[in-house]
């Protein structure tokens, strides 16, 4: 069964096209890469998945429900862990996630038991009662994304996850990641890191400039580029350069 | 509904505990208004009594909105008010609870500088169902403009330039020192489209003056009125930012 539906979705910002008919499916228990380079659209594509933008065409399901026509139903279905860790600067780690909780309509006996499950599993019981402003930020990554599964979404979709973490919280968090996968939960991943991507996702879709490429299994990408014993990288760049040049041609060609 | 009231009642509360009743703002926030009350008395001590109601009334002004401005312009400056938008509640619900928290926090700052009248002058509120709605409603409307204000800008100093654009005016043309019917006819209408004018009209009945306006639960309607048209376009406003 397809948890995520995205079918061409396209968002115009008057003389900008920052998705130009992004379409894929993710199925349950999955964890789906979207690669790009910078600008490309992964972060408009999470946010018109998370009913944060609505997109100028096309439609999405998240679990079967319309992320414009049922944003709520959506939003109760997914976990959110975004570009920069937006938690409350002066809410302690635990209060930041009773608060969530709270907003997801938990019991406030469920979520307190919830947020300290969360708090160990995340590595910060000792870090419980300190404000989310005085974390670091591979805390404050932790955190966040503990935040998104207060309400145990059966989707979670991260955006850049490990950006700007030390070697060690971004190696906890991917641990995290693959144990996430082993409970079922579908992912949405998207990242800079190939070699994350290569070691977590079961498929890859590759953006530029608004449109999805390729999609396929890290192997398969491999496998489909002229360099012999091509890594994701190498694949990743000579996908995204001769498609940004394809298209570089294609509007030229269109003057 | 009542999962979304619930919700705009955890929004509040996160609001009070996080932003507004800290130690400094607290202090700032029932500092202003004494100062302002000081200022008046010390200058016409003998007519003060008749200014209280009014004084009340831009204290509720200066206190829901004061603050609010910064609180909700921040939140978007920080993406914690994007935030909140990725939980199941409405954009409604969300500009509920921050109306909510910033009126709170005006009443509380009112109710403090109230209480200090009553040690020192001799006020008596006739008519306490008018006067706790006038203040209840009055704290609604005015958070409600603050919402919109906060809304329609980017930044936290443009919110305050906003703010005192709505503000000021207020300040001499609702009522408050000068009666409206003592300004020149062409500036009436200006007070008429000012929510301050029937929260001070409204609060000086419930004191036992003679309402200028017109009925006290005209106003108190009127009062409303400000606060949903506020609401929605500060509503609308959000939603247009999403498109």
């Amino acid at each position: 069964m397809d948890t995520v539906i995205a079918n061409g979705l396209k968002k115009n910002y008057n003389f900008f096209t920052a998705l130009d008919g992004v379409s894929f499916s993710i199925k349950r228990g999955e964890v789906f890469g979207l690669l790009g380079p910078n600008g490309a659209g992964k972060t408009t594509t999470i946010r018109i998945l998370s009913g944060l933008l609505k997109p100028s065409f096309g439609k999405a399901l998240i679990m079967g429900n319309d992320v414009v026509s049922k944003p709520v139903e959506v939003k109760k279905s997914i976990g959110v862990v975004p570009e920069t860790s937006n938690l409350y600067p002066e809410l302690t780690c635990f209060d930041n996630l009773v608060f969530a909780g709270r907003l997801y309509g938990m019991k406030l006996e469920k979520v307190k038991i919830k947020a300290d499950e969360l708090v160990a599993l995340f590595g910060l019981k000792e870090k419980r009662n300190v404000l989310f402003s005085k974390l670091s930020s591979g805390m404050k990554r932790r955190l966040t994304m503990a935040a998104s599964l207060i309400h145990e979404p059966p989707v979670l979709f991260l955006d850049e996850p490990t950006t700007g973490l030390d070697v060690m919280s971004a190696r906890n968090l991917r641990e995290i990641i693959q144990s996430l996968k082993q409970k079922g939960i579908t992912i949405l991943l998207t990242t800079h890191y190939i070699e994350e991507a290569d070691r977590l996702c079961d498929r890859i879709a590759i953006i530029v400039k608004g449109r999805i490429i390729v999609i396929d299994t890290p192997e398969a990408l491999k496998k489909s580029v002229s360099t012999v014993n091509a890594s994701l990288e190498d694949a990743f760049v000579e996908i995204t350069g001769l498609q940004s040049e394809l298209m570089f041609q294609e509007k030229e060609g269109g003057r | 509904m009542k999962d979304a009231l619930r919700a705009a009642f955890f929004i509040a509360l996160k609001d009070m505990k996080t932003y507004y009743f800290k130690p400094p703002n607290i202090s700032w926030g029932i500092l202003f208004p004494f100062v302002f009350v000081l200022a008046f008395y010390l200058r016409n001590p003998v007519d003060f009594l008749p200014l209280v109601p009014g004084l009340l009334s831009l204290s509720l002004l200066f206190g829901t909105t004061s603050m609010e401005t910064i609180v909700i312009t921040f939140e978007r400056m920080t993406g914690a008010m994007e935030r909140l938008m990725l939980y199941p509640v409405s954009t409604l619900t969300i500009l509920v609870g921050k109306i909510a928290g910033g009126a709170l926090f005006g009443i509380s700052v009112t109710m403090i500088l109230l209480l200090g009248l009553f040690f020192i002058f001799p006020l008596n509120v006739s008519n306490l169902l008018l006067f706790s709605a006038s203040i209840i409603i009055s704290s609604a409307a005015f958070s409600a403009l603050g919402a919109f204000v906060s809304v329609a800008v980017k930044q936290v100093f443009e919110a305050q330039t906003l703010a005192n654009f709505f503000r000021f005016p207020m300040i001499f043309l609702s009522g408050v020192f000068i009666p409206v019917s003592a300004l020149p006819p062409s500036l009436r209408p200006v007070a008429y489209a000012m929510p301050l004018t029937y929260s001070v009209d409204s609060l000086k009945a419930s004191f036992g003056y003679q309402p200028e306006i017109m009925h006290p639960a005209a106003s108190l309607v009127v009062l409303l009125l400000f606060t949903v048209v506020f609401l929605a376009l500060s509503v609308k406003i959000m939603k247009g930012r999403m498109s």
